[in-house]
């Protein structure tokens, strides 16, 4: 199972946002209006598990042939403002090859019955080393706690055939839950049609299990480049390279074992 | 916003990745603290075989009084020291920590019956046979903490995965002959001597070959507190190394200044390589472009 973000139709309303911090309890993590934008919580943390990013930006030309609609709407002084926000909310990727359940080493971390990634709160023993093996920057450590949390695609709703909270409350359907499959067709042709429409730039986002980490469990459709929503290009799991990592370093204890022998040869000096 | 002309690059400037939540001297520590426990073993076994008693008894406390505080440093780190057997309730081979926390419980009892036995003459056999299994298991103590810093997502340690392991065991070498020079007869020290060379010789080389391969990403062995860090390792090295080399042998003095030169170095490379991981990941540039490049 697994969530598809459709951030063409997200509305920035933060409903999602609430509803998680509701659902799951999560502590209240302050009000910081960061002078950037109307974003007051900044990125995904330990104690927020769903964040809608406002991104403002220059206004682009509508693409050839493509109309643009008077709203109507008042203004002041300028006819037409010159900024526009691409909204969008993000949450963990719940990756097919999880860096985080790869790396922690008690355990705590594990593939749920669902496909997901979910941290056990009693297992977890605050080492942090998942913190900075999560390739998106997702899971973290919760001050005065040492333990970390993020994103459970709520496990307690979907045992009792719920759908998560944040996608139960989102009131245009841009959080979507569903089987992965059916949710990638679904995604498909949304692109086509954006394409259609003038949107060139709408891509599909963590959608290919051959990317770098299987693909993602929670995908989006984005309408710019990745990096514009604060997302990585091309991430990859780090333990694809762990076997190749355990051999140099087998290489390099072996080259220690050797060179310091080697300083005991040479007589008594 | 009308006037600036904005990157985007990442949401406002903000990191893509998450930086480590380790405190660096908890973890800095940790690593140069492995290092030079795992080589300490290695040289108090050489001196152990070779009837070098005070250099193999200077390694062998060198070895449990680092290890020791290295995992009080690790336990510092976890908050809690219930948390530690957490450590150990799974094997996980895809995990370098779990893997790490399995070694070093073989590992720290070995050093600690060696030093014991060395401290009070008792049990020589067993003795004997610590200080061997000890020498043994020290290289992968020495570098399995490379992998562990290079298993993650910071671009500064993931993209140096390759060579990370050869710093690792070059700064762990002169840690333990830094060490040995300033604790042993200099009668005896000659091997912790050429230890220092052939330490910083693997170090600078490695270190030199990681950076053309981070290419952009080396940019934070040069900045900042890293940059600062680094510098002063790699003069503290290779100065230690040579003072070491040239006059460790006709003067106590020398031998000392050098020892402690050399370990300060490898505090420093640690230091350093730490605070580069960290600088890595708070700025999106050297997460985006390496991705996109």
């Amino acid at each position: 199972m697994g969530f598809f973000t459709d951030t063409s139709v997200c509305i920035g309303c933060k409903a999602c946002e609430v509803a998680c911090k509701e659902w799951n309890a999560v502590p209240e993590d302050g009000l910081n209006f960061s002078g950037n934008s109307f974003d007051n919580t900044g990125g995904l943390s330990a104690d927020t598990w769903r964040h809608v990013a406002f991104i403002e930006k220059p206004v682009e030309k509508p693409a050839e042939g493509v109309q643009a609609v008077d709203l109507g709407m008042p203004t002041v002084g300028q006819s037409t403002p010159d900024f526009q926000w691409l909204m969008s909310s993000d949450v963990c990727k719940h990756c097919t090859h999880a860096a985080c359940l790869d790396v922690c080493p008690t355990g705590a971390l594990f593939r749920t019955e669902y496909g997901t990634v979910v941290v056990q709160e009693d297992v977890c023993n605050g080492c942090g080393y998942c913190v900075p093996a999560c390739p998106f920057g997702v899971i973290d450590q919760r001050e005065n706690d040492g333990r970390v949390f993020k994103c459970t695609m709520c496990y307690d709703r979907l045992g009792a055939g719920q759908e998560p909270a944040c996608a139960k409350t989102c009131p245009t359907d841009s959080i979507q839950f569903g089987e992965l499959e059916e949710l990638r067709e679904r995604a498909a042709q949304r692109v086509e049609q954006l394409h259609a429409d003038g949107f060139e730039k709408a891509r599909l986002y963590g959608e290919n299990p051959d990317d770098g980490v299987g693909g993602a469990g929670a995908f989006f459709l984005l309408l710019d480049e990745p990096e514009v929503y604060g997302l990585p290009p091309d991430p990859v799991v780090t333990t694809r390279d762990l076997p190749s990592m355990w051999r140099h370093a087998g290489v390099a204890a072996a080259t220690l074992l050797i060179g310091l022998a080697a300083t005991f040869l040479g007589g008594r000096r | 916003m009308k006037n600036s002309k904005p990157q985007f690059d990442s949401y406002y400037g903000k990191p893509v990745l998450k930086a480590p939540v380790w405190s660096p001297l908890d973890i800095g520590g940790y690593l140069f603290l492995g290092g030079l426990a795992g080589a300490s073993s290695v040289l108090a076994a050489g001196a152990e075989l070779t009837a070098r008693p005070g250099l193999a008894r200077a390694g062998k406390v060198a070895a449990l009084g680092a290890i020791s505080a290295s995992a009080a440093a690790l336990v510092h780190d976890l908050g809690k020291p219930t948390r530690f057997v957490n450590m150990l309730r799974v094997v996980k081979p895809t995990s370098p920590m779990s893997i790490g926390s399995w070694l070093l419980a073989g590992y720290g009892p070995a050093a600690g019956v060696a030093a014991a036995t060395a401290v009070t003459g008792l049990f020589p056999g067993i003795g004997r046979a610590a200080t061997i299994g000890a020498g043994l298991l020290g290289p992968a103590v020495a570098s399995y903490t490379a992998v562990l810093i290079s298993d993650t997502a910071t671009p500064a340690w993931h993209g140096g995965y390759r060579e990370m392991p050869f710093v690792f065991v070059g700064s762990a070498a002169t840690a333990a002959a830094g060490l040995g020079m300033l604790a042993a007869d200099p009668a005896e020290a000659g091997p912790a001597r050429r230890a220092g060379l052939f330490g910083a010789a693997l170090e600078t080389v490695a270190m030199h070959q990681m950076r053309s391969r981070l290419g952009l990403v080396a940019e934070t062995h040069h900045q900042g507190k890293a940059g600062k860090l680094l510098k002063a390792a790699e003069a503290l090295t290779i100065g230690g190394a040579a003072v070491g080399a040239l006059l460790g042998r006709r003067s106590r003095l020398a031998a000392a200044v050098g020892g402690a030169a050399l370990l300060a170095g490898s505090a420093c490379t640690r230091l350093g390589i730490f605070h580069a991981g960290v600088q890595s990941a708070e700025d999106p540039k050297y997460t985006v472009e390496p991705q996109r490049a």
